[in-house]
């Protein structure tokens, strides 16, 4: 008998009462104004969020950003906006150990905890996500309404992702951190050392 | 260093209190974050639904667990993900030692997994000729000091910055005394991307996996599981079996639970949702019951099977707060460990039960409602049943259970008690026949007891009337 087997005739003989799922359809908590919780709850957890009109806003922001003026390699996965480097061209994941700044596509927002929902489909390399010293995460608002961006909670979050594809997908809330060290919060503990968020209007 | 002297709890408590000063500093520590917990969750007007969803989530699933493990099977496989199964910690590490020697893998990184420290996987792979580093700062800290973690979320909190200093300067040659934070997660930043870069496979843990999706989400703050599975082409990932949940919207329950009862934070800084391996990889998931489906027909126990390790319970607990980690001789310390290890190891994890004054706060905060005191009351009538009680604990249950029978001898025996506490020198009262009064002062006596104020008062009613 395999150990699947073992465990499977393990845990069906034993005895455990019925029990139904709850309904997920809740009274969930709303904001007011959705898109300001969102910059609030982002700006605590050590993110930023901005909104800029087009590339050129996007650009004239970034500019803003030292770290980013001064990356020597740079990727970037939005279209209009040139990087150092071109991920598609990157056959080892390795190679992008030294990258100090990375654009990328987010999917939409969530205000009650500042999450941005980020997938791998359109970036060849998911450790870009992750390795580039700094991150900018870009969302586009196509209709031109901020609103349509930004979801209330989780639940609401969770009704807009779908899993047909093997697509990796991460909640990412601010930049990485670590409070390991007498629980002194420190910012940048291995993956982005900042996260710009922008909501991209057309 | 670290090396399990003792399972008593009391007496590694002993040893954890000899620095006062210290054992204050953890106790406030912890309690800070348990107040960071309480803000989290007053700022969600639906905290107790989120936590009665979750908690009939997880009693849904252990009643239909073969069915929903099947069905993760099934999906994670159509992914192309490869299911193992391990009946207990030996096949566990047999299983993941199989996978590393097929790739003639070397360099292993792992992010922070309760499971693998269960199963002691770290000192089976190294004998076999593996590095192994851990990733998160906290366990990396740990690791290098060779002691096991002493909580759950935060790994090392039971050390101060001098100290992590000293581990850093011994290991990583930083400078002799700097113990600035900023410092010492840089130059750790610095130490761990060599290993992410040099890794051959990454194994991580499991929060949560999906039963309808065969996916699994793994939360870290620091991003160290993400790096550690995104360079190399081989992801392990081992999870206990409980760690299952039937749908994937279920996660907007326990994602707002989790970091909010961990930590204070709003939600972890990544919650990675994988769902089959990287173009060209492999992702093996292994399965894990050890022990874990004995506690499914227990109604006492089953509960307990809910936990998803946020630690909150730890956080609050006065006993853990004051006693240290390690002080539990567990990997899993505080209540939730107090109820887990004795119930797979009574004769070693005796005294855990005992760990615990009944406040019932662990019970308060625990997002998916297990009711932990009640069980670590139901656990210590267990540990008694199994003759694992010591003398010092059974001899005066046995004689005050006698003396309670018979009301006039305690009646009696009271008047005598009042006297010698008022009377007695103090050598005669505070020794060590008295363990109770160790670190305490006894109760002042009264100069009458309740039972002759209640007699006078009768008296005097009856003499006004």
């Amino acid at each position: 008998m395999s150990s699947k087997d073992d465990i499977l005739k393990s845990v069906r003989n034993q005895i455990v009462p019925a029990a139904d799922l709850p309904s997920l359809d809740q009274d969930w908590i709303h904001y007011g104004d959705a898109v300001a919780h969102f910059g609030d709850v982002l700006q605590a957890v050590g993110g930023t969020a901005v909104v800029v009109e087009g590339v050129d806003g996007l650009s004239a922001e970034l500019a803003k950003i030292p770290v980013y003026t001064e990356g020597r390699k740079t990727v970037s996965c939005i279209d209009g906006l040139m990087g150092t480097v071109d991920l598609d061209r990157v056959e080892d994941p390795h190679e992008l150990e030294d990258v100090d700044f990375a654009v990328l596509p987010g999917e939409f927002a969530v205000a009650e905890n500042g999450a941005v929902w980020v997938t791998d489909a359109k970036i060849r390399h998911r450790v870009v996500l992750f390795i580039p010293q700094h991150i900018a995460l870009v969302i586009p608002c196509p209709s031109g309404n901020v609103e349509e961006a930004i979801v209330n909670n989780m639940a609401e979050a969770y009704h807009r992702l779908s899993w047909q594809s093997n697509d990796f997908g991460c909640f990412v809330s601010g930049p990485s951190k670590t409070a390991d060290i007498e629980q002194s919060l420190v910012i940048g503990a291995h993956g982005a050392r900042s996260l710009h968020v922008f909501l991209l209007l057309p | 260093m670290s090396a399990v002297k003792s399972y008593d709890h009391p007496t590694n408590a002993d040893r954890f209190n000899k620095d006062q000063s210290r054992t204050h500093w953890h106790d406030s520590a912890l309690w800070f974050i348990r107040e960071k917990r309480d803000r989290m969750a007053n700022s969600l007007p639906e905290w107790e639904t989120l936590r009665a969803c979750a908690s009939q989530i997880k009693s849904h699933t252990v009643s239909k667990l073969a069915d929903y493990l099947e069905e993760f099977e099934r999906n994670a496989t159509a992914r192309g993900a490869t299911v193992h199964w391990a009946k207990d910690a030996e096949e566990h590490n047999r299983i993941v030692l199989e996978i590393l020697q097929k790739h003639q893998a070397k360099r292993i990184v792992k992010s922070k997994s309760m499971l693998t420290e269960e199963c002691h996987l770290n000192p089976w792979l190294e004998k076999h000729g593996i590095e192994v580093v851990d990733t998160d700062l906290g366990e990396r800290i740990v690791q290098l000091r060779q002691e096991p973690p002493s909580h759950i979320v935060m790994p090392a909190i039971h050390l101060k910055k001098e100290d992590v200093s000293n581990t850093f300067h011994e290991h990583l040659q930083t400078e002799e005394g700097n113990c600035d934070p900023n410092y010492l997660t840089e130059s750790a930043r610095q130490h761990l991307r060599q290993k992410f870069v040099q890794a051959d496979v990454g194994i991580t843990g499991v929060n949560f996996a999906i039963a309808e999706t065969g996916g699994f989400v793994v939360c870290t703050n620091e991003g160290n599981a993400d790096l550690g599975v995104s360079l190399p082409k081989v992801h392990i990932a081992c999870m206990g079996i409980e760690k299952l949940i039937p749908k994937v919207d279920h996660l907007s329950i326990f994602l707002r639970l989790l970091a909010r009862s961990a930590t204070g934070q709003p939600i972890t800084t990544y919650s990675s949702h994988f769902h089959g391996p990287v173009e060209g990889g492999e992702l093996h998931i292994v399965l894990v019951d050890n022990g874990r489906s004995k506690l499914m027909d227990s109604d006492d126990f089953r509960n307990s099977l809910k936990c998803i390790r946020c630690g909150a319970c730890m956080n609050t607990c006065p006993v853990y707060r004051r006693s240290g980690g390690h002080s539990y001789a567990a990997t899993v310390p505080g209540p939730i460990g107090s109820i887990l290890n004795p119930l797979r190891d009574a004769k070693h994890h005796k005294s855990l039960p005992f760990a615990c004054t009944l406040c019932g706060s662990c019970s308060d905060v625990c997002p998916v409602k297990i009711n932990l005191h009640e069980q670590l009351l139901t656990l210590r009538s267990e540990v008694n049943r199994q003759k694992q009680l010591p003398v010092s604990k059974t001899m005066p249950m046995k004689i005050a259970s006698w003396v309670f029978q018979r009301p006039k001898l305690y009646a009696w025996l009271g008047g005598i008690g009042k006297f010698f506490l008022r009377t007695m020198p103090r050598f005669l009262i505070y020794n060590g026949l008295n363990p109770w009064g160790r670190n305490r002062e006894m109760p002042e006596s009264p100069p009458e007891s309740f039972r002759k104020q209640y007699a006078q008062r009768k008296k005097s009613q009856k003499s006004e009337r």
